[in-house]
């Protein structure tokens, strides 16, 4: 990790571990939720104590089997088999969440595929970050688990588009144009759509909230300004592979959408 | 060597999701003239049209353009030559010049105003913002956009049920002129009324199938509150229109009006 020079340490890891006793006592704030729930008849106490477990559960499983992968001993071949769960894990997740998209599994997974051995190899191919199992599963999580979600807006709001606006697309297939061009104007907008999310949430860092790896850092003891210089690589990075991921499925999904002889299937209206 | 006839249809069938929407249509519609297709709604009038520009592809059967195989065709060039126009207008963002330029960024001014022209509108238009104009103005600009291209072949899809009755008769008269003018055109329409006003030849399909001679002489028949039942949501607004017009009655037994030329081609 960069090390900001003359950085002073207000603390060490072992002050931000928690142990058990601070889990435990976390948990109040699990029960004010389900007592707020409960006042308010909301009828969500048995979902956020669900919620509450299973997350544990699955930390807690991650965090064993993380144990095992970053250490400086496990050969680092483990760290990158645990990047490929990630990525599978990934476009089931975007499967699940945008159903009607199709082809999506397979175009999440290329995807994020492509932008994650980019910016994996900016990151430990040009020396940003020592290529260990410490490094490579945090950043490839953080770079893959941010690229979902704009993954799903782009897939979904191309799909809407192409869906809502098909006379005018079918109008430009008639007078002659490829379908790549009679998408263009719709495909264009659905990926701005989709990246002026990232673009604003990298604007509004620092101001608005403290993002994640930076929040733990500090907690963990770092300095913040070694902490910043860490977090800021890491957003340049989500950026660079959110507009990869966009740009691929926009491709991708558009070209699905349409047949060799230049007609537009007929879609399912995105849900959103 | 006989000139082949301008669109057949041998033997085509087309299912959307299991529903079957074109059922073994043997068709031929000759060069020359307006071709008006009639038919109540669901007859499958627009998807007949739309397989001839390659919008849709049959399931089963053949479709040949001048002859040859439409799935041959590369669909780009084959659009080019066969424009449609479509019933609801579909204009692009910006002016109606930009609107034009899409179809053909190479034009000139004017060819520009040579399709405006065509289509009715003065080239004071070409400057208008595309979303701007009115409904009939709309249909006209998608017209001229389509006639950028220079096609050979229009196909018109219920061009007018949009439109008010005055704007109606301009656009039927534009149609005619560019018959006139060689364009073979091919008009969708359930309106009765229009279609004799238009037709040259006329086509009537009756649940996916071209119409037999008693289906064509009883569907021909047909009253005007038997058709509303049969447009009942589609068009209401658009078939009221069209019974305030002073159209002449189809002639029952071609469909057609009299003095245009007798109907041509083989009806399956």
């Amino acid at each position: 990790m960069p090390a900001a020079s003359g950085g002073r340490r207000e603390g060490t890891v072992d002050d931000a571990a928690i142990g058990w006793g601070g889990l435990a006592l976390s948990l109040i704030l699990v029960g004010v939720a389900v007592g707020l729930s409960a006042w308010q008849g909301l009828r969500l106490e048995r979902d956020m104590v669900w919620a509450a477990g299973r997350a544990l559960v699955q930390l807690l499983a991650v965090g064993y089997v993380l144990l095992y992968i970053v250490d400086d001993d496990t050969p680092v071949a483990f760290a990158w088999a645990w990047v490929v769960v990630m990525l599978l894990v990934a476009s089931l997740t975007a499967r699940r969440r945008a159903p009607e998209v199709p082809g999506i599994t397979l175009l999440t997974l290329a995807a994020t595929s492509g932008s994650a051995l980019l910016s994996l190899f900016v990151v430990f191919g040009l020396g940003v970050y020592p290529m260990v199992g410490r490094a490579i599963v945090p950043i490839a999580g953080m770079m893959i688990g941010n690229s979902i979600g704009s993954i799903v807006v782009a897939s979904r709001r191309i799909l809407g588009e192409l869906a809502d606006r098909r006379p005018e697309v079918e109008a430009r297939l008639a007078l002659g144009q490829p379908w790549q061009q009679a998408s263009k104007p719709f495909v264009r907008s659905a990926l701005r759509t989709a990246l002026t999310s990232q673009i604003e949430s990298t604007k509004a860092v620092g101001l608005v909230f403290l993002p994640g790896a930076m929040t733990g850092l500090i907690l963990a003891g770092a300095d913040p300004v070694d902490a910043v210089l860490v977090q800021a690589a890491i957003m340049y990075l989500i950026l660079g592979c959110v507009a990869t991921n966009v740009v691929v499925i926009g491709l991708g999904l558009t070209r699905r959408l349409f047949t060799p002889d230049h007609r537009l299937v007929r879609l399912a209206r995105s849900s959103t | 060597m006989a000139t082949p006839p301008l669109f057949e249809l041998a033997d085509v069938s087309l299912e959307v999701d299991g529903t079957r929407i074109l059922d073994h249509v043997d068709l031929t519609i000759a060069s020359g003239g307006i071709t008006v297709l009639v038919g109540p709604s669901g007859a499958g009038k627009s998807t007949l049209l739309r397989l001839l520009d390659r919008l849709e592809v049959p399931t089963s059967g053949e479709v040949r353009f001048r002859g040859e195989r439409v799935a041959d065709l590369d669909p780009l060039t084959l659009r080019r030559q066969v424009g449609m126009v479509f019933q609801t207008p579909a204009p692009f963002p910006g002016t109606v010049r930009d609107n034009l330029l899409v179809a053909d960024p190479g034009a000139s001014a004017d060819d520009l105003v040579e399709a405006l022209r065509a289509a009715r509108l003065d080239a004071a238009f070409l400057d208008r913002p595309a979303d701007d104009l009115s409904g009939g103005e709309a249909q006209r600009m998608c017209l001229a956009r389509t006639l950028v291209t220079r096609p050979d072949v229009l196909l018109m899809d219920e061009p007018t049920s949009a439109l008010d009755p005055d704007a109606r008769r301009r656009l039927e008269r534009t149609a005619r002129r560019l018959a006139g003018d060689g364009h073979d055109m091919v008009w969708v329409t359930h309106d009765l009324e229009q279609a004799g006003r238009l037709a040259d030849d006329l086509v009537v399909l009756v649940a996916g199938r071209v119409a037999d001679e008693e289906q064509r002489a009883r569907y021909l028949a047909r009253r005007d509150d038997e058709l509303d039942d049969d447009d009942d949501g589609v068009d209401a607004g658009a078939e009221d229109d069209a019974r305030t017009g002073d159209a002449r009655p189809v002639d029952e037994g071609t469909g057609a009006r009299g003095e245009r030329r007798p109907a041509g081609g083989h009806r399956g």
